[in-house]
C-alpha cells in the first residue's frame, strides 16, 4: 500500500466542479510531478464540503488547512509553500480561517463548529468513487450487523425508536413506514429510493449522491433486509450528471465486493439495485408518479390509498424513502435508536440537512440538530446578510412552503414548529430574502414555477393554480384591484382542499404564507399601486434627485424623450412618458436617477 | 463479501490510508521544510517518520511540516509537541535517527537528550 504524508482534497461536488475544480486537480497532478511529490502528496477528489459560495475548495491534511475560491494561478504556491516547504499560505486560506494571525483548521471555522453532521458525515471527507475510503469510514459494518445479528423486527423497531421522520418533505415517520411494507401481503417487494429532488435551490440529495452514494447502498440493503426485498430502485434525475455517475460506480463496485448480490455476508439475503433515470418533472418527486414514472408510464400521482406500502411499483407493496432519509439509516444501527432520539427535539429526531442561498453570506449547504433556531443558521452559520442589508424573510419549503419572517427567527426548527408558521421543513431548502426583496414578487415566482410544473390531471391544480398567477400578475404590473386579495385567499383554500396530490395541496402555500406576515405589501401593491421593496418594475416611476448636474447624457438616451431639462440645470422625467426601460440610470454618472 | 472478518480486514487496510484526516489531539511531529531543511535532507527525514507512524500503527499522531525554524545550520530540524509536555526539539537528524526517536520518544516517552538541540555544539 502507497503512503502519502499529506492529502490534497478537492472538492468535486457540482458547485466547486463547475467553479473550476476540474483544471484545479489537473494542475495539482502537473505541480506534484514537476517536484516530484506525486508519491509523497496524494489528491483526493471528494463530495460537496458545503460552503459553496468559497468554492472551489481545497483542504490539505494533515494539517486541515481550508483554501477558498482556489484558482489555477494559486496551485504553483499551494505546491511549493505549503506541500514542499511546510509554509501554509496564508492569505489564500479561507477569510474566516485566520483569526488574529492564528491558523486555524477547517473545524474550527464558524461554519462547521455549530454543524453535526450525520447524513453528510463523510461528504468532503471520502473519495466517493472508492469503497475503500467508505469502508475505513465504518462502511458496510452497519449492513453486517443488521444481516448477522438482527432480525428484520428488531431493524423496523431500531427505525421506530430512533424517530426517524422522512427528510423529503412530508415527515412521515420512517419506521412506520417500514413497518407497513413489512407487514403488506405480497410475493414480491422493492425498495425504491426518491432522489428526485426538485424544489428550486435544494441540492442536498444531490451532495449525498456524490460525495457518499454507498451509504445509500448501505441503507436501501438493510431497508430491503427488513421489509423482504430483493430489488431496489434509485430514481434520481439525468440533470444530476455527476450524482449519477458516481453512484453507478458505487453499485459497480458494490457488487464486485460481493455487497450486492447474492449471498451477502454469507447469509442467504440477495439484493440488487438499478438507477432509473427521471427528466425532471416537479411532479415526479411526488411518490406515487415517481412510480409510475420508473414504471414506464407517464409521471402522474394516482389516488391515495392504496398506499405504496400496500401497492407500489407494478402493485407490489414498495418502500419509498428519500436520500437523505436513507443516509440517516446506517449511522442509526451502527450508534443504536437511542443515540439519534438523543439529538434533536421532542417530536424531531436527529439533524436535518439546508442548502442555504439567497441573500446570505456563506451560501451552502449545512446539517444541524433539530431545534437549532432560524436565527442561529442564517446569522452565526450563515454568515449574516451580505451589504450590510436587513433581513426580511427565509423561504423554506420550496414551492410548497412559505416566508417566514424576521419576528420569527427564534423559533427552533422542526417539522411542527415550521408548519405552525405557515411554512414547511419541506427537502431542505432556505433562501434568504433582504430588504430588495418584494415578498408580492417572491410568491409570484413560485406560484409560476407550480403552473408549470403541475402536471394537469386534476383541475384544481390546473386550472386553479393559473387562475391566482394571474392574479399575481395583474397586482404585480400594477392593474390590482380592490377584492383580488380576498379572491387569491378563496382559491388557495379551495386548490389545497381539492387537489390530488401534494403538489397542488401544498402550491398556494407561498401565497398563503406571504398574506399571513406580509399583508401590508400586498396591499400597497393593490390600494396604493406602490412596490414597497422597488422591485416590481409595473409600479416603479424613476425621478431625478438633487444629484442631478444637468449633464444631459440622460436625455440622449432616453428613447421616448421624456426627460427634459436645461443644461446644468436639474432635469425632470416625464412619468407618463416614461416606457422604464432603465437606460437613463445606466448612463447617469453621478447615480442620480432613482425608481420609486 | 462472505464474512465480517472480511469486511474488518479491508477496513484496517484502508483505514491506514485516510486516518490523516481524522481530528487528532494526540502528539504532533513536525519537521521543518523550509529550503535550508529540504537542503540538508529534511524530506528522506519526513518520509522515515510518515513510514514509522504508519508501521506502529500509532494513531493518535501526526506528522506535519512547517518552515524555517530559525537555526538552519543545524538543520534537518524536527519539534516533538507531546499533550502537557514542553516542546523538544532535535537537530541534525537523519532518517536512523528520526527512527529511534518514533521509537523511544515518542512510543516510550524518553526523550533522546543527545539528540536535542542543548546537546548540539
Amino acid at each position: 500500500m502507497e503512503l502519502y504524508r499529506s492529502h490534497v482534497l478537492i472538492c468535486g461536488g457540482t458547485g466547486c466542479t463547475s467553479s473550476g475544480s476540474k483544471s484545479i486537480e489537473q494542475a495539482f497532478n502537473e505541480e506534484l510531478e514537476k517536484h516530484n511529490l506525486a508519491k509523497e502528496v496524494k489528491l483526493v477528489r471528494t463530495g460537496c464540503f458545503g460552503l459553496c459560495e468559497a468554492g472551489p475548495i481545497v483542504i490539505v491534511y494533515p494539517e486541515g488547512s481550508f483554501y477558498s475560491h482556489v484558482k489555477v494561478e494559486d496551485i504553483a504556491r499551494i505546491t511549493e509553500e505549503h506541500l514542499l516547504k511546510g509554509r501554509i499560505v496564508t492569505d489564500l486560506l479561507f477569510k474566516e480561517a485566520v483569526v488574529e494571525d492564528q491558523i486555524r483548521s477547517i473545524n474550527e471555522v464558524d461554519f462547521y463548529k455549530k454543524q453535526q453532521r450525520v447524513a453528510l458525515r463523510n461528504c468532503g471527507v471520502i473519495d466517493p468513487e472508492d469503497i475503500t475510503e467508505y469502508i475505513a469510514f465504518d462502511g458496510y459494518k452497519a449492513l453486517a450487523k443488521v444481516l448477522t445479528e438482527m432480525s428484520r423486527e428488531e431493524v423496523i423497531e431500531t427505525i421506530k425508536k430512533s424517530g426517524l421522520r422522512g427528510r423529503g418533505g412530508g415527515g412521515f415517520p420512517s419506521g412506520l413506514k417500514w413497518e407497513f411494507t413489512y407487514k403488506a401481503q405480497g410475493d414480491q417487494k422493492y425498495v425504491a429510493c426518491n432522489a428526485d429532488e426538485g424544489d428550486p435551490g435544494a441540492f442536498m440529495d444531490r451532495s449525498v449522491l456524490e460525495g457518499d452514494p454507498h451509504a445509500l447502498i448501505e441503507a436501501m440493503a438493510i431497508a430491503a433486509y427488513a421489509v423482504g426485498s430483493n430489488q431496489g430502485y434509485v430514481y434520481v434525475r439525468a440533470e444530476y450528471p455527476i450524482a449519477v455517475d458516481r453512484l453507478q460506480i458505487a453499485i459497480n463496485q458494490a457488487r464486485e465486493y460481493g455487497l450486492l448480490g447474492k449471498g451477502i455476508f454469507g447469509t442467504d439475503f440477495e439484493f440488487d439495485l438499478e438507477i432509473k433515470l427521471g427528466a425532471g418533472a416537479f411532479v415526479c418527486g411526488e411518490e406515487t408518479a415517481l412510480l409510475n414514472s420508473i414504471e414506464g408510464k407517464r409521471g402522474m400521482p394516482r389516488p391515495r390509498p392504496p398506499f405504496p406500502a400496500i401497492k407500489g411499483l407494478w402493485e407490489k407493496p414498495t418502500l419509498l424513502n428519500n436520500v437523505e432519509t436513507y443516509a440517516n439509516v446506517p449511522q442509526i444501527i451502527l450508534n443504536g435508536a437511542e443515540w439519534f432520539a438523543n439529538i434533536g427535539t421532542e417530536k424531531s429526531k436527529g439533524t436535518k440537512v439546508f442548502a442555504l442561498g439567497g441573500k446570505i453570506n456563506n451560501t451552502g449547504l449545512l446539517e444541524i440538530p433539530m431545534g437549532t433556531t432560524l436565527r442561529e443558521v442564517i446569522f452565526e452559520i450563515g454568515g449574516g446578510i451580505p451589504n450590510g442589508k436587513e433581513f426580511k424573510a427565509v423561504q423554506t419549503g420550496g414551492p410548497s412552503g412559505g416566508c417566514i419572517p424576521a419576528s420569527c427567527l427564534d423559533t427552533p426548527i422542526d417539522y411542527d414548529n415550521l408548519i405552525s408558521l405557515g411554512s414547511m421543513m419541506g427537502s431542505g431548502g432556505m433562501i434568504v430574502m433582504d430588504e430588495d426583496n418584494c415578498m408580492v414578487d417572491i410568491a409570484r415566482f413560485f406560484l409560476d414555477f407550480t403552473v408549470d410544473e403541475s402536471c394537469g390531471k386534476c383541475p384544481p391544480c390546473r386550472i386553479g393554480t393559473k387562475r391566482m398567477l394571474e392574479l399575481l400578475d395583474k397586482i404585480t404590473e400594477g392593474h390590482g384591484e380592490v377584492g383580488d386579495i380576498e379572491k387569491l385567499e378563496k382559491l388557495a383554500e379551495n386548490i389545497k382542499a381539492s387537489s390530488l396530490c401534494g403538489l397542488g395541496q401544498t402550491a398556494p402555500n407561498p401565497v398563503l404564507s406571504a398574506l399571513r406576515y406580509f399583508r401590508e405589501e400586498f396591499e400597497a401593491h393593490v390600494y396604493h399601486k406602490q412596490c414597497p421593496a422597488g422591485v416590481c418594475q409595473g409600479l416603479l416611476n424613476f425621478h431625478i434627485t438633487d444629484g442631478c448636474k444637468g449633464c444631459t447624457l440622460c436625455t440622449k438616451a432616453c428613447p421616448v424623450n421624456a426627460i427634459s431639462g436645461e443644461k446644468k440645470e436639474l432635469h425632470v422625467i416625464d412619468t407618463d412618458k416614461c416606457v422604464k426601460c432603465g437606460a437613463c440610470v445606466d448612463k447617469c454618472p453621478f447615480k442620480a436617477i432613482i425608481k420609486k | 463479501m462472505k464474512s465480517i472478518a472480511e469486511l474488518a480486514k479491508i477496513r484496517e487496510e484502508a483505514l491506514k490510508k485516510v486516518d490523516i484526516r481524522h481530528d487528532r489531539e494526540g502528539t504532533r511531529i513536525v519537521v521543518g521544510m523550509a529550503t535550508c531543511g529540504i537542503s540538508a535532507g529534511a524530506r528522506p527525514v519526513l518520509m522515515q517518520l510518515v513510514e514509522e507512524v504508519k508501521t506502529r500503527n500509532l494513531q493518535e499522531v501526526i506528522v506535519s511540516q512547517t518552515g524555517c525554524i530559525g537555526v538552519c545550520r543545524l538543520e534537518p530540524i524536527i519539534e516533538v509537541y507531546r499533550p502537557g509536555e514542553e516542546k523538544v526539539t532535535y537537530v541534525e537528524m537523519t532518517p536512523e535517527k528520526a527512527k529511534r526517536i518514533v521509537a523511544e520518544h515518542i512510543v516510550n516517552g524518553k526523550v533522546i537528550d543527545e539528540y536535542t538541540i542543548g546537546a548540539a555544539k
